[in-house]
């Protein structure tokens, strides 16, 4: 019996770790299948695809044909493309940059400072607007920017049909209000991290709520907003809730990339040109989280 | 030095007496306004449900259950609810199948620039999304005879998701210390043993955090199901809502008022039951 | 025959650590051995090492005469006591020390009775149905030492099982863990951060450093004759004199100051030999009048000691301790004289840094 043992784990000298090779292989493989699959794979589909014409009807849906990059130059002449970028990046700066992270920290700031009770309170009512299932969100503020009994009006006393003459500014205000409980938690999380006694020296120090901010507190939080508003921005730019208020519209003015992206392949259903439009999407992205990444590298250093 | 610390101790007082006024205010108003702007739009939510003359208008509702007993009768409201239940739990489930051995192992065995490459996976996941790989997404599915299943659903969803569950999963495992399986090693427990007794139940907060939290991802999704799904009967509750609201009119007010209620409340309840349980603890690891 | 017994054990780390370096070992049937190092010699390593939790890159460790360097850690049959205990959380107290038995398909009635039995000798019968987090860190210590007794393995691994424990908890399970041990006189490695508690408990000790083992011996070997001068500055609750100095015609000459060669190196110490002079300040003594082998200084600081005093005197540039007994110390600008007892000196080569 002992023998044995000794014979059967006379391969290697004994590891570590509870599991030998081939079962952490194992354990793995099924999510490199998972991320294969339904990440790799579309990704470079969507590449392979904005290379063809094609559509899910008439000709081309039979025999579809690589046309190289005219999907991509057509797209840099289609009026309504640039103005779906447009719109997408007044969007993703609006609500995610200078929406939602900024209320975010101010939100986080200004509640670690407050008795935990109310923080408590207040946090729990920016997660709920976080918890509640985008199409149920969609519809509050669809009631609530109603032009005849919507609330928003009766608040501020006036009679202004938001979704038709603001979109834009609806939707943004609409995004703000779903997404800032993660920019506030994550930001309380950096809060928190830094010791006590870092804030306190500098308050013996002398210095003002501002500079406590600007020296202490912005810099040990960098790492923590720099992946805040990378992350915010990557969902924001992917974000299909808007549809869920206007349909891109009136007239294409909330049109942003996802619901272009949309109306194109599935609605239209130009694969090929939606595709194109998609690829523009996602290299865009990942240029942006490279720059991101390598200013957090730099940050380090 | 006790006189100094006194001194101190007064003078920053004092100092921060003279801005508290202004402070104070400001910090309430800003607060108030705050709370305002996030809790106002929610007040439709809690009212209208039970206001048996419902209207966009927040008001105070006209008590009655009457709402309630008319979704009742809506036999697509119900059966939309089981479908999200289902669309869900499956995803839920994957996620933990598959996501779970896979941090475990991310966790115990260190390999060069497995932290980057779990940063990046994180990235890459929040750029692949059901927008941008929209039509691949689609075609997957078609070509894989996905189109209207339960499955199509989940196994996209689940794609998407397990990138985010290893890595927090991950952050989770590496908190509990590698003694707990090193003793079992050494009283001769074989590794099926020492992941059956020790470490799944050490790693089990970690787990239901992440299976509400896949449940309550899918439960709000919008996206993959009114892409993938077009039989009206295998529609979830996000969809649904949709149609009830684009296409109804005034007609289904008071259905929508007590669906939305109902649609909703599951995820609030799971919120509150793994933030009481286990503390909430969202993405701890990130910071890159 | 030695127990366990290593052989030329080489561990480095993938990062390129060399944490334990062709590192030899024995130690006998029934001792308490422990394992004495400053931070980072690899002391831990070594204890995992031979638990097989950490594979060696090179060498053999065998236990009664058996080569183990092959073997998973759980065909060893020995017992390890983490530092943070790893008492399982999920499990109450009973469970914990239960489930290696049940691991090891022990019958029902003999897990009865060895949990019974073990929890009887370490008094934490009454503990049984509460979990981990309920009870204290010294409860927690007994309970994971119950549930390594439990097992009835031929080796117990410590490593610093006393060191998440208040000074007075320590104290006494110390004491209690040596008791233990003499009881059931399996042999124990005890590795420590804290030289009293090894000088203490153990039968014989290793003080490691860089991977290797600088001296192996009885705790009284270290006190009174350590092997180099590394073990010597690190031995000791008050720091060795370690003087330099060189051999002069039967003498070593410190400066201006000279001292009979010791009587180990007598033999040894040629004339010209850079060497260093060591003596523990315990064992040097005021008297009243200069003279040869005494160290003639101004008193620079005193330290209390409780029973007597600690005296640094600068003796024309060079500081030499002694100690005074309480009531007749000097003070601080007082010129003294320091004796050391010359049965207790000793002389170390200063080039191979060993003990003649
Ligand atoms: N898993 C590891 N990977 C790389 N290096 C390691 C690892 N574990 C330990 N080391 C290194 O090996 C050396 C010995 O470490 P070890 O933990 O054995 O020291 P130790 O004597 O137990 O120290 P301490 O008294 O602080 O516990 C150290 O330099 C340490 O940094
Ligand atoms: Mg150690």
């Amino acid at each position: 019996m002992k023998s044995k043992t000794v014979k059967g784990s006379r391969a290697a000298r004994p590891g570590n770790s509870v599991l030998g090779k081939g079962a952490a292989t194992a354990f793995l493989s099924p999510s490199l299948l998972f991320i294969g699959v339904f990440l790799l794979v579309p990704a470079f589909w969507t590449l392979f695809l904005g290379l063809t014409d094609y559509k899910l009807v008439g000709i081309e849906a039979l025999n579809p044909s690589f046309i190289g990059l005219d999907n991509f130059a057509k797209a840099l002449q289609d009026p309504q493309f640039l103005s779906s970028l447009k719109l997408t990046i007044v969007y993703v700066l609006g609500s995610a940059i200078f929406g939602q992270a900024l209320l975010g920290f101010i939100l986080a700031w200004v509640l670690n400072e407050l008795s935990p009770r109310v923080r408590s309170a207040v946090e729990l009512i920016v997660i709920f607007s976080w918890i509640v299932p985008g199409s149920v969100v969609a519809f509050l503020w669809f009631a609530f920017y109603n032009k005849e009994e919507g609330t928003l009006n009766a608040i501020l006393g006036v009679n202004i049909d938001w979704l038709l003459d603001y979109p834009m500014l609806s939707i943004i205000i609409f995004n703000i209000w779903r997404g800032t409980a993660f920019s506030m938690l994550l930001f309380s999380a950096a809060i928190a991290s830094i010791p006590k006694s870092h804030i306190e020296v500098a308050r013996v120090a002398g210095a003002s709520k501002m500079q406590q901010l600007r020296n202490i507190v912005l810099p040990s939080a960098r790492s923590y907003i720099l992946t805040n508003l990378l992350l915010i921005t990557l969902w924001t730019f992917n974000d299909f809730g808007p549809y869920l208020l206007t349909g891109g519209g009136p007239g294409g003015q909330t049109q942003i990339l996802p619901i272009f992206i949309y109306d194109s392949a599935l609605r239209y259903l130009d694969f090929g040109y939606g595709s194109a439009i998609a690829a523009i999407m996602l290299l865009l992205n990942l240029i942006l989280s490279l720059i991101v990444l390598r200013m957090s590298k730099k940050g380090k250093k | 030095m006790r006189l100094l610390g006194k001194e101190v101790f007064t003078s920053d007082k004092r100092r921060i007496d003279e801005r508290s006024s202004v402070e104070k205010i400001s910090t309430f108003v800003f607060v108030l306004l705050a709370v305002s702007f996030f809790a106002i739009p929610l007040m439709w939510l809690v009212l209208a449900p039970f206001d048996s003359d419902p209207t966009f208008r927040i008001k105070w509702p006209n008590w009655g259950l009457g709402n309630f007993s008319e979704m009742a009768e809506n036999p697509y409201a119900y059966r939309s609810l089981l479908n999200s239940a289902i669309f869900s739990a499956g995803s839920g489930l994957v996620v933990i199948l598959v996501g779970a051995p896979a941090s475990y192992v991310l966790s115990r065995i260190k390999f060069a620039g497995r932290d980057a490459f779990l940063y990046i996976l994180l990235l890459f996941s929040s750029i692949v999304t059901g927008s941008a790989a929209m039509v691949p997404l689609f075609l997957l599915s078609l070509k894989l005879n996905l189109i209207d299943t339960y499955q199509g659903v989940v196994l996209v969803l689940t794609g998407g998701l397990i990138p985010a569950a290893i890595f927090i999963l991950k952050d989770f495992t590496d908190s509990i210390p590698k003694s707990y399986e090193e003793s079992a090693q050494i009283f001769g427990a074989s590794s099926f043993r020492i992941l059956k007794d020790v470490v799944t139940p050490i790693i089990r907060p970690g787990l239901a955090v992440i299976f509400v939290w896949s449940f309550v991802q899918a439960w709000g999704n919008f996206l993959a199901p009114f892409i993938l799904i077009r039989d009206v009967n295998k529609q979830p509750a996000a969809v649904m809502m949709y149609s009830f609201y684009n296409d109804g009119g005034q007609a289904v007010f008071r259905t929508v008022a007590a669906f939305s209620l109902i649609y909703t409340i599951p995820v609030l309840a799971m919120y509150f039951y793994v933030n009481k349980k286990y503390g909430f603890r969202f993405y701890g690891g990130i910071k890159g | 025959m030695s127990f366990v017994s290593i052989e030329k054990i080489t561990k480095v780390f993938p990062g390129g650590v060399r944490a334990l370096d062709e590192l030899d070992l024995e130690i006998q049937d029934g001792e308490f051995f422990a394992l004495l190092g400053p931070s980072g010699c690899g002391k831990t390593t070594l204890l995992r090492t031979l638990g097989g939790l950490e594979s060696s890159t090179s060498g053999k460790i065998s236990f009664e005469g058996k080569d183990v360097t092959f073997l998973t850690p759980g065909a060893r049959n020995i017992a390890m006591v983490f530092q943070d205990y790893a008492l399982y959380p999920h499990m109450n107290v009973l469970e914990n020390i239960s489930y290696p038995l049940k691991v090891r398909k022990f019958s029902k009635e003999e897990i009865d009775k060895r949990v019974k039995q073990a929890s009887e000798a370490l008094s934490i019968e009454m503990l049984l149905d509460r979990k981990p987090g309920q009870i204290s860190g010294g409860q927690q210590q007994r309970v994971a030492v119950a549930r390594a007794m439990a097992c009835t393995p031929s080796l117990y691994l410590f490593d610093e099982p006393l060191s998440n424990l208040d000074a007075r908890l320590r104290l006494e399970a110390r004491t209690f863990l040596k008791q233990l041990q003499r009881e059931l006189g399996v042999t124990t490695i005890l590795v420590t951060h804290d030289q009293s508690e090894a000088l203490a408990l153990a039968d014989r000790m290793a003080v490691m450093d860089k991977g290797r083992i600088k001296q192996v011996g009885s705790p009284a070997e270290f006190f009174h004759k350590p092997a180099n001068i590394f073990v010597a500055s690190f031995i000791g609750s008050t720091p060795m004199n370690l003087l330099d100095g060189v051999v002069n015609d039967g003498k070593v000459v410190i400066g201006s100051m000279s001292f009979d060669i010791p009587a180990h190196a007598q033999n040894t110490a040629r004339t010209g030999d850079k060497v260093v002079f060591g003596v523990r300040p315990e064992y040097v003594s005021l008297t009243s009048s200069p003279g040869s082998g005494i160290a003639s200084g101004v008193v620079k600081v005193t330290e209390n000691l409780g029973t007597h005093y600690l005296v640094t005197a600068d003796c024309n540039g060079i500081l030499v301790r002694g100690t005074a007994p309480d009531g007749s110390e000097p003070h601080m600008g007082d010129t003294v004289h320091l004796k050391p007892e010359s049965v207790r000196t000793l002389l170390y080569n200063k080039t191979s840094e060993d003990l003649y």
